[in-house]
């Protein structure tokens, strides 16, 4: 896995920039919040990048708008090449970038089958006409996707729990839903906000296993948002550090743990207090 | 799910068998015991209702879009379909003779008829009802179509229900005033002479139809499609679903079977007069899908005889003059239903048929596995008295 070979850019933002409750004047936005200004970065194929800050740093917005979740106020989103911004949501997820959210969104009252068929959706290969009249070509249909969505189910060990309503399970199971939910969309490029929110050290370490494993057996390109650095460090290759709504770092695991900047974010400036 | 080999719109032989049944049941055995005025009141328009609110169910209980605007799309299809066969009603008429059948006196206990005429029926005419019924339903589709998109793009589900309503009391205003421009419908006076056809056998014809359509649609991609919009409309979106698409869909599908009621309506009371699609009359529906429970076909199908037997029916056993009463008992029991079961009557239970489709577990073998097992599933206990 040398880098010798130039891999191909997955996802490029340029200047990418949301401003909350601000004026639009002549000369650009007056007043407001600028939750993200200038947020750069450019992940390849197969990278695991992480992306840290403290809490409001901005991390989980800079996710809204690649995903075109919130509208952008200026910048580039690229994917593969393909510009991104002004595009409707589900277009950007059928694009192939996968999601999964902070605050765990399953859709609470379906089956865990039918939480993972709807991410399949864009492909069932059949429309109203078909699903009215019920024929052979929607028996056929349907069954390949439900068969589809239980092997992914088997792959994240909840396919006994099919039937279950998604918002009974436990948190982490909820979690691992999620994540496979976020796959069934047949991602090339998956965003996971804070999958260790609310674990405990040894189950973010089985979940960094889950991670990697997920990454090579689909192929995707990761992009992980953490506020705890303990847990990026561990597992991704690049990591992008953001305070305030503006990169502040980027390097190695290693170089961000050394960098002066990022050590202040996260513990403030030394010896102003003892 | 390979139950047998006949299957028509999606169900085996036993369904429509149960189908022909009730049918059957309530046709020679219900309807003989009831008079003229009951057989329309507790049979033949809760039907009818049950049509519309099964389409207001999959708008506002499946698709989490609170629409009072049904009541418009009923009276859309009640007078796209009256225009129609008003002209043609005495044109088409070819009856067919069928077979008389004698009921032994045994059965007649049963059958309160001393004989009972089999596929005597006028084809012309039917075919002019299903034509006018079709043409309600498509031009109350088409409208909800234009409607819904301009609207549902711009506005959450609160709003949209205000806009619909709006939308209810601005078609009224158009039928007051119709007129001017229609002539046969006679504006405020009320349509007259609209040609009778809606039979016991069509109104049940046309709910069994809009409750497997729907039923079907609900559960494919496409209606799951349409729910997870309500269970999440952000998720659903990151998960690649187009939501004012599903939106659309739904509250289309929905009008569609609005129009069907309302051509149904129109033909089975024979007069249209715009005060009955006042706003007020708009929520009836809403009343009976809560009372069954949002997105619970079972319920709505119960609710709606419930509502019309009780509710409706107090018209019947109040005294004369205390009608108005109704409208004080409304409330109350919405407020009831409101309190102690929110769910509605039944909660979550359902029809056998109604029932989502089970899948049986599979038991994959996916090779690479075991690595996740150990990872995410493994038993973490002994780790845990390590770690202590």
């Amino acid at each position: 896995m040398s880098a010798t070979v130039e891999r191909p850019v997955v996802l490029n933002t340029e200047g990418l920039s949301k401003n909350f409750g601000g004026r639009v004047t002549a000369s650009g936005y007056e007043g407001g919040l600028w939750a993200v200004r200038d947020f750069d970065v450019t992940v390849r194929e197969g990278e695991l990048v992480g992306l840290i800050g403290p809490n409001g740093a901005g991390k989980t917005t800079v996710f809204n708008m690649i995903s075109g979740l919130i509208s952008v106020t200026s910048g580039e989103v690229e994917f593969y090449g393909k510009k991104l911004v002004g595009r409707p949501a589900h277009a950007i997820t059928q694009a192939g970038i996968g999601r999964t959210f902070q605050n765990i969104r399953l859709f609470p009252q379906l089956s865990v089958l039918d939480n993972v068929r709807i991410a399949y959706h864009s492909r069932a290969g059949y429309g109203l006409r078909d699903a009215i009249w019920q024929g052979t070509r929607f028996a056929r249909k349907e069954r390949e996707l439900t068969e589809r969505a239980q092997e992914l189910l088997a792959l994240f060990h909840l396919q006994d729990r099919q039937d279950e309503i998604g918002s009974n399970l436990p948190y982490g199971e909820q979690r691992r839903l999620e994540i496979a939910r976020a796959l069934a969309g047949e991602p090339k490029l998956l965003l996971l906000d804070e999958p260790a929110a609310g674990m405990n050290p040894r189950e973010v370490h089985t979940l960094m296993d889950m991670i990697h494993f997920i990454r090579d057996k689909f192929k995707l390109t990761i992009v992980l948002i953490e506020h705890q650095m303990r847990v990026v460090m561990g597992i991704c290759e690049w990591i992008t550090v953001m305070d305030f709504g503006q990169v502040i770092a980027r390097g190695t695991a290693d170089e961000i743990s050394n960098d002066p900047k990022v050590i202040e974010a996260y513990l403030g400036r030394q010896g102003r207090r003892v | 799910m390979n139950r047998s080999r006949f299957r028509f719109l999606g169900q085996g032989w036993l369904f429509w068998l149960a189908v022909v049944l009730i049918f059957l049941l309530a046709q020679w055995v219900l309807i003989p015991r009831l008079n003229e005025f009951r057989r329309t009141v507790w049979v033949m328009f809760p039907c009818i209702m049950a049509i519309i609110c099964l389409g207001l169910n999959f708008i506002f209980g499946f698709n989490g879009q609170f629409s009072l605007g049904q009541w418009g799309f009923y009276a859309i299809g009640a007078y796209a379909s009256a225009i129609l066969t008003y002209r043609l009603g005495e044109r088409f008429s070819y009856p067919v003779q069928g077979i008389v059948v004698q009921v032994p006196p045994l059965l007649q206990k049963l059958i309160p008829m001393a004989e009972i005429s089999l596929f005597h029926f006028d084809a012309g005419k039917s075919g002019l009802l299903l034509v006018a019924v079709l043409f309600g339903a498509v031009l109350a589709a088409l409208i909800s179509l234009a409607f819904g998109y301009v609207v549902l793009l711009r506005l959450g589900s609160d709003y949209f229900g205000i806009a619909t309503l709006g939308f209810a009391v601005i078609v009224q205003v158009l039928l007051i005033n119709s007129d001017l421009v229609i002539p046969e419908t006679k504006g405020a006076r009320g349509m007259v002479g609209i040609p009778q056809m809606t039979s016991f056998f069509w109104a049940f014809l046309f709910l069994v139809f809009a409750l497997v359509v729907i039923r079907n649609v609900l559960y494919s991609s496409v209606g799951r499609a349409v729910v997870s919009v309500r269970e999440d409309e952000l998720a659903a979106k990151a998960m690649g679903i187009n939501t004012l698409k599903y939106k659309t869909i739904a509250f289309v599908i929905g009008s569609f079977f609005a129009g069907v009621a309302g051509a149904l309506y129109a033909h089975l009371y024979a007069f249209l007069s715009p005060l009955y699609f006042g706003f007020q009359k708009s929520f009836d529906p809403m009343i009976i899908i809560v009372l069954g429970g949002l997105g619970n076909l079972t319920g709505t199908l119960l609710a709606t005889f419930l509502w019309a037997i009780t509710l409706e029916g107090m018209r019947i056993w109040l005294p004369q003059g205390f009608e108005a009463w109704r409208f004080v008992v409304y409330p109350i029991v919405l407020l009831l239903v409101m309190l102690l079961r929110p769910q509605g009557l039944l909660g979550k239970f359902e029809f056998g048929f109604l029932r989502a489709p089970k899948w049986p577990l599979r038991q994959v073998a996916a090779e690479a596995a075991p690595q996740v097992a150990e990872a995410t599933a493994g038993n973490p206990e002994p780790q845990e008295e390590r770690s202590a």
